[in-house]
């Protein structure tokens, strides 16, 4: 019976393989998954390759570094916490791969900051059925403000809809008459934007899309150029920003270019456009976090220092920014959660809100809300510098006014890490 | 044409197993195999069960493929191209019929290898008419259109974002990741027991007799093309179940799932398990599995940036390179796990 030794090999097999891969999880005092007396285990995934890597790649090292920073310093509650980041290559079949993996193989406390629109939509409903909390979306989509379908879910981002409105206001304001045109990604990143750009301005001149797995946008570009467009609003991430900035040089098509925040950190633009770089003269866009350049920000000062200390001195972008903030809202969240940390006392504890952090705008999380940031400053590249102008606007995703928000931002804690409340 | 039954050459000339009747012998294996199945299910942890489910949903796929390949001689590099035909009909199918009760997975799984049955005979009839590196280019561009279609359709496949697949609860208490490895190895073992019975009987030898060589199995009034659109078609819908299992798993679809590097994948995983031989496209599928898992653990401690997602691929051209020299016929030729053919005729022959 050749087949059944074979059968009885390949059972073998697996066994061994069970039992090399698993580790036991650690009997934590309050039997929740990824959290024992002295670790907290939370995973991401996370384009460090592929056609959305650009820039993206350095989010998550930056947030582990943070992460580091505060467990050198005691950690939260005397636990340590470990970032397991997975690379899903902005692929959503990867990601469903990986996400399983963190989930199942690796029982992590939470997701944090899993990036990207069309890659995390495809895992929200996996990560209800395993209950595991979902926290702070790398993404602008709204489908993670939807407390009723996915209790576990928050986002962080403002959401692109919500921006599509503030940028479109600052277009009409100051580029009236003008023909606005729009190019997007092929999804609801997309969708989102447009939807809130057509909220202010009606219908668009022009619209052209685009999908990562296709980089090039030279047709799109080309209909844009012929549509006569004077304006071009961009829903895209930095790879496709630095390629649609190039084809319409190259065409001779010289629009004002008005960016979406995930797609314009100047740093992670510059350095795709190589000796091209001076095309970003004059781009528009908006963020509502520190920029990088800004030395005076005592938020910046911060993330600088656990940046050289714990993230091997990587280049300082509004991407490492992002990643420690991100981080920061995490380490605010596990205080407020208290020493007995649970799945449900997790979310509870988010859902309570109240975070003052690097943020300009006001973070909207309570229980019927999950979006995230609520509001945007403009930004422009003046000099080769990106830099702030005007006040921070807020408003919501459906038909609310976009209105001046003007409470002062918040200072860090001396050493750097939030207390517990 | 009277076909001599040889006996097998290698290997003991003789074992109990092979006086006993064949269908009383797949029979055994198809129900020794659901056992095996059901108790790993049992023993496994989830993230386990989980991978076990994903070799039944390839092992559909490699089977119909090493048909195809080992037994027809036609290679196929498009077979990702029908297995997002698979998913995508299941996507569709169980978006429209969503909330009425678990037979509609039944009746969306049907639906996608009957629709990549209809696409695989499309391909097959241009492939028939076609050989070597000009049928390789054909089912090539069937691979590389997938992304198009669905970003040109973007309102239909929402491009590479893809679709959910609305898949109800389990029945009862049965985790998650169980019932996913029933039903795929359910599709696995159908797919076996199929395609065991399809290539012992008339069809197999005229398969088999058009690889060899087609003039002569023309004189010996064998339809070369018919055999050739059959046997691509048989193997179509055999990547159509696979797919949509593959759907069922991820409960999403995306053209990322089915990229080209998925069909070579496929072809490659084939190769090492063994051409030709049911046995190794088990194990041509459980590398697709093992592999990228195995890459995965190699990087995790390094920096895994510079490899740029490279890796599982140089790990499946190491593996087949060492294979192919270590034991030409596939790793289901090795000792102890020698198993013979799906008849002594299969084993694979170099043409002249």
């Amino acid at each position: 019976m050749r087949r059944t030794s074979t059968a009885l090999v390949a059972l073998a097999l697996v066994a061994a393989a069970t039992a090399c891969s698993d580790s036991g999880g650690g009997g934590s005092s309050s039997n929740t998954p990824g959290v024992t007396g002295s670790e907290i285990v939370v995973g991401t995934h996370m384009p460090l390759t592929g056609p959305a890597a650009a820039g993206y790649s350095k989010i998550a090292p930056a947030s582990k570094a943070y992460f580091d920073y505060v467990n050198a310093n005691g950690g939260v509650h005397g636990r340590k916490i470990t970032y397991k980041i997975m690379d899903d290559t902005y692929n959503p079949a990867t990601t469903q791969q990986v996400v399983r993996e963190l989930v199942l193989q690796d029982k992590v406390f939470a997701i944090l900051n899993g990036l990207g629109t069309p890659t995390h939509t495809g895992v929200l409903d996996f990560l209800k059925t395993n209950r595991v909390p979902d926290l702070f979306v790398a993404s602008g989509s709204r489908s993670w403000n939807q407390p009723d379908k996915y209790p576990g879910t928050f986002g962080f981002n403002v959401d692109y809809t919500v921006e599509g409105k503030i940028l479109a206001t600052h277009v009409k304001q100051t580029q009236a008459g003008k023909k606005v045109c729009f190019l997007g990604q092929d999804d609801d990143f997309g969708r989102d934007a447009l939807a809130g750009i057509e909220k202010i301005l009606g219908p668009v001149a022009a619209k052209q899309s685009y999908v990562t797995s296709n980089p090039n946008v030279g047709p799109q570009m080309g209909a844009l150029k012929q549509a006569g467009c004077q304006v071009v609003m961009l829903a895209t991430v930095p790879g496709f920003t630095a390629l649609s900035l190039g084809t319409a040089s190259k065409i001779g098509f010289k629009p004002q270019f008005v960016v979406s925040q995930v797609g314009a950190d100047l740093t992670t633009l510059k350095k795709q456009l190589g000796p091209a770089a001076p095309l970003t003269e004059g781009l528009i866009s908006d963020n509502y976090l520190p920029l990088s350049t800004d030395d005076a920000n005592p938020w910046i000062q911060l993330y600088k220092r656990v940046n050289s200390q714990y993230n091997g001195n990587a280049e300082f972008d509004n991407n490492v920014v992002y990643g420690m903030s991100v981080a920061y809202l995490f380490v605010q969240t596990l205080q407020a959660a208290g020493k007995d940390l649970t799945r449900d006392g997790l979310i509870a504890a988010v859902e309570k809100g109240g975070f003052q952090g690097p943020g300009m705008a006001p973070l909207r999380f309570s229980k019927t809300d999950h979006s995230g940031y609520g509001g945007m400053k403009m930004s422009r590249v003046q000099g080769g510098e990106q830099a702030y102008f005007g006040t921070v606007y807020q408003t919501d995703d459906a038909d609310g006014a976009v209105q001046p928000y003007t409470a002062a931002p918040a200072v860090p804690p001396s050493n750097g890490i939030p207390a517990a409340p | 044409m009277s076909i001599v039954r040889e006996r097998v050459s290698t290997g003991p000339a003789v074992t109990p197993t092979r006086d006993r009747p064949w269908k009383l012998r797949y029979l055994l294996w198809t129900v020794g195999g659901a056992v095996a199945v059901v108790a790993l299910t049992y023993a496994l942890p989830p993230f386990r069960t989980y991978q076990l489910a994903t070799i039944g949903a390839y092992l559909c796929v490699t089977a119909g493929l090493t048909v195809l390949t080992g037994l027809n001689g036609q290679l196929s590099l498009g077979h990702g191209a029908l297995m997002a035909t698979g998913a995508y009909t299941v996507a569709l199918l169980q978006d429209k019929l969503a909330g009425r009760g678990q037979w509609t997975l039944l009746v969306s799984v049907l639906a996608a290898v009957a629709l990549a049955t209809v696409a695989g005979a499309v391909v097959g009839l241009a492939a028939a008419r076609l050989r070597g590196p000009y049928l390789a280019g054909l089912t090539l561009a069937v691979a590389v259109v997938v992304p198009a279609i669905t970003s040109t359709f973007d309102t239909t496949f929402n491009s590479d974002q893809g679709l959910s697949v609305v898949l109800d609860p389990p029945p009862g208490t049965i985790p998650v990741e169980r019932w996913q490895a029933w039903l795929c190895w359910t599709g696995a073992l159908l797919t076996m027991l199929t395609l065991a019975v399809l290539v012992r009987g008339r069809f197999g030898r005229e398969m088999r007799a058009v690889r060899d060589d087609e003039t002569a199995a023309r004189l010996a009034g064998v339809g070369v093309a018919r055999t050739q659109v059959l046997t691509f078609v048989v193997s179509a819908a055999c990547a159509g179940l696979g797919g949509a299992l593959v759907a069922v798993l991820a409960q999403s679809v995306s053209p990322g799932a089915f990229p080209l590097t998925l069909s070579l994948f496929l072809v490659m995983a084939i190769v090492i398990g063994g051409l030709g031989s049911l046995a190794g496209a088990f194990w041509g599928a459980v590398l697709l599995v093992a592999l990228p898992a195995l890459a995965h653990t190699v990087t995790e401690g390094i920096d895994a940036q510079r490899l740029e997602g490279n890796l599982p691929l140089a790990l499946f051209g190491v593996t087949l390179v060492v294979v192919m020299l270590a034991a030409p016929g596939g790793i289901a030729s090795l000792n102890p796990l020698r198993r013979i053919s799906l008849h002594p005729l299969t084993r694979i022959r170099r043409k002249a």
